[in-house]
């Protein structure tokens, strides 16, 4: 069994190789090795299109979460930082990722090799594939650091970080987790991180940490006294649709992981999410019905999400009766978390708990739940703490949060830096109070809640003179108001 | 009795609530508005075309205080509602003829405010 997450793909474009021979001959027929290839192939493309669907759900909960007067922003964002992040991950993130043959970053396969000769040979389809697949990881990524940094951060940050992100931050974590060659598959036999808790989500979640300490909270979050005021967001209903097509577009985030169809694993992983996903809601619920009497629509989308998160890396190797008790936990951590840092730090969706938190929490969670058939299955690392593993494999786990932490935590820390210095980072106050809808993009999400009807053209516009329309004033007909 | 009524900007409504309940005014109503003045619209661009907004949001306050403590009203608005620059908003004094407090059926300035100069007056 392959090691590495790039190692199953590289036997995965292997087989197509081996193939191109064997489709010269296809009027023979399909062979079995080829639709078993195709099969594969067809699974994560499927997987690839739900991780992409992922996007809508970030900027449904953003959107939600924000007010009314910034809820256009959240669509632009989204579109614009996924087409620099693909045409990035395009150039070079995908060579520095996944590229084997550096310790630190690839050096090959920029352009996926097709256009250049700088590595001789050109991506198979299913090369191409996995590349789309990874390009939705590291895009999900990027939209994690975001939600952090909602109604007070200027658009230019966004294009900048985006190049910054997908070109060099994101491949780092990348590289050294996924690659088969990188410095955390040498920590110990391989740290566990099925789909990325860490790789993915507190990588997001680090950035957005070192993003709000250069930004501030947004105007008005704590009062006089310091202490922290609520700034409820505008829409609960698109708050949760976010929440759902989330946790849908998961299924092929964790279950696309596997690549293949092989054993039918993918099946097995998809339904051990979900079982994370709703522990998720169940351990937020209680928690906040606790601290406060009420059941907060916010904490419950909140608990799905970290209940995700953590179960993320786990989610390839933990069978099903921890997956509950792993999201459970994940669920309590976040709503521990919100209620901690909302003290200090305005995070308007709660993403440094809901993804740094629980993602710490689900990293770690590999090495006391993994069960010692799994591990071997996969082939990296060993048995967790309750199956007889001892602490090693929680050891393991725990450098791999040191590390992405504390790498993604400097750079991303300097690109910022840089950025406040040079074009700035936030917005000024007029325009925050005005809303970055109305500031930066020329119109609100929703006009008529801002423009009165009188001003807005066709609605109570003034009646051309001489057109012969006769007052309603007096007329037999009523009018409509 | 008077009815105070201004119109200010959004951001100098809670300094000025704070300082009248603190003052022994909590009774006001407001209501969010949008209205011309010297202040110029805003003119934006919607999908290449031009769209101006002549009509600015503001607070709208209305606040019915006993003749003697009409000034202190006045004065706590005109001290956090001002910037200084063009936008600034307004304040009208009007007289009132009666205040009728609907619980009780009462009637006249002790229904107005709980600040002790206007219980005392009204005794």
């Amino acid at each position: 069994m392959p090691k590495s997450r790039l190692g199953r793909a590289a036997a995965l474009g292997v087989l197509v190789t081996l193939l191109l021979p064997a489709t010269a001959l296809a009027q023979d027929g399909p062979t079995l090795v080829g639709v078993k290839d195709e099969l594969n192939t067809t699974w994560l493309m499927l997987a690839t299109c739900l991780v992409f669907f992922m996007q809508a759900g970030f900027a449904l909960l953003e959107i939600g979460m924000s007010r009314g007067k910034n809820a256009g922003m959240g669509i632009a964002k989204i579109l614009i930082n996924f087409s620099i992040g693909s045409l990035i991950w395009w150039a070079v993130g995908y060579g520095f990722a996944f590229d084997t043959a550096g310790e630190i970053l690839g050096t090959h396969g920029f352009f996926l090799g097709n256009t250049t000769e700088i590595n001789g040979e050109a991506a198979g389809a299913a090369g191409v594939g996995f590349w789309a697949f990874q390009l939705m990881f590291a895009t999900v990524s990027l939209a994690i650091v975001w939600g952090t940094t909602l109604e007070r951060i200027k658009f230019g940050a966004y294009l900048i970080f985006a190049v910054v992100f997908i070109g060099l931050i994101y491949p780092l974590v990348a590289h050294a987790a996924w690659s088969g060659v990188g410095i955390l598959s040498r920590v110990g036999s391989g740290v566990q991180d099925f789909a990325g808790s860490s790789v993915v989500h507190l990588t997001g979640a680090t950035a957005a940490f070192a993003a709000v300490l250069f930004l501030g909270p947004r105007k008005g979050k704590y009062g006089p006294d310091g202490k922290p005021r609520a700034i409820p967001g505008h829409s609960m209903p698109l708050l949760g649709l976010g929440v759902l097509i989330l946790w849908l577009g998961w299924f092929g985030f964790n279950g696309g992981s596997t690549f293949t169809t092989d054993s039918n694993k993918f099946a097995e992983v998809i339904a051990v999410t979900n079982m994370g996903a709703i522990g998720g809601v169940l351990g937020a619920t209680l928690l906040i019905w606790l601290v406060s009497r009420k059941l907060d629509v916010g904490m419950m989308g909140n608990g799905a999400i970290a209940g995700l998160v953590a179960i993320t890396a786990p989610s390839g190797y933990v069978e099903m009766w921890a997956a509950p008790i792993i999201g459970f936990v994940g669920g309590l951590i976040v709503v521990a978390g919100v209620l901690a840092i909302d003290k200090k730090i305005d995070d308007p969706v709660g993403a440094l708990s809901a993804h740094g938190l629980a993602g710490i929490w689900g990293t770690l969670a590999c090495g006391l739940f993994t069960s010692d058939r799994l591990a071997a299955d996969v082939g990296v690392g060993k048995a967790g703490l309750f199956y007889g593993g001892g602490l090693e494999q929680l050891g393991v786990q725990a450098v791999a949060v040191l590390v992405t932490f504390f790498g993604v935590f400097i750079l991303s820390a300097i690109t910022f830096g840089l950025i406040k210095a040079t074009i700035g980072l936030r917005v000024s106050e007029e325009e925050e109070d005005s809303g970055l809808d109305i500031a930066e993009h020329g119109m609100y999400g929703y006009p008529e809640q801002f423009i009165p009807a009188p001003e807005l053209i066709g609605v109570g516009s003034p009646r051309p003179l001489g057109s012969g329309a006769s007052s309603p004033i007096g007329s037999a007909s009523e009018v409509p108001a | 009795m008077k009815l105070v009524v201004a119109y200010i900007r959004h951001e100098a409504f809670e300094p000025i609530r704070l300082e009248l309940l603190e003052l022994g005014f909590p009774s006001l109503t407001i209501i969010e508005v949008k209205g011309s003045g010297r202040q110029k619209g805003i003119t934006e661009q919607y999908r290449g075309t031009s769209v101006t907004n002549y009509l600015r949001p503001k607070i709208k306050i209305e606040c019915v205080v006993s003749d003697h403590d009409t000034q202190t009203i006045v004065d706590t608005i005109l001290k956090h509602a001002r910037t200084g620059s063009i936008g600034d908003g307004k304040v009208f004094v009007l007289p009132v003829e009666q205040a009728y407090r609907i619980r009780t059926g009462e009637s006249g300035e002790e229904t107005l405010q709980i600040h002790p100069d206007a219980a005392a007056a009204a005794t």
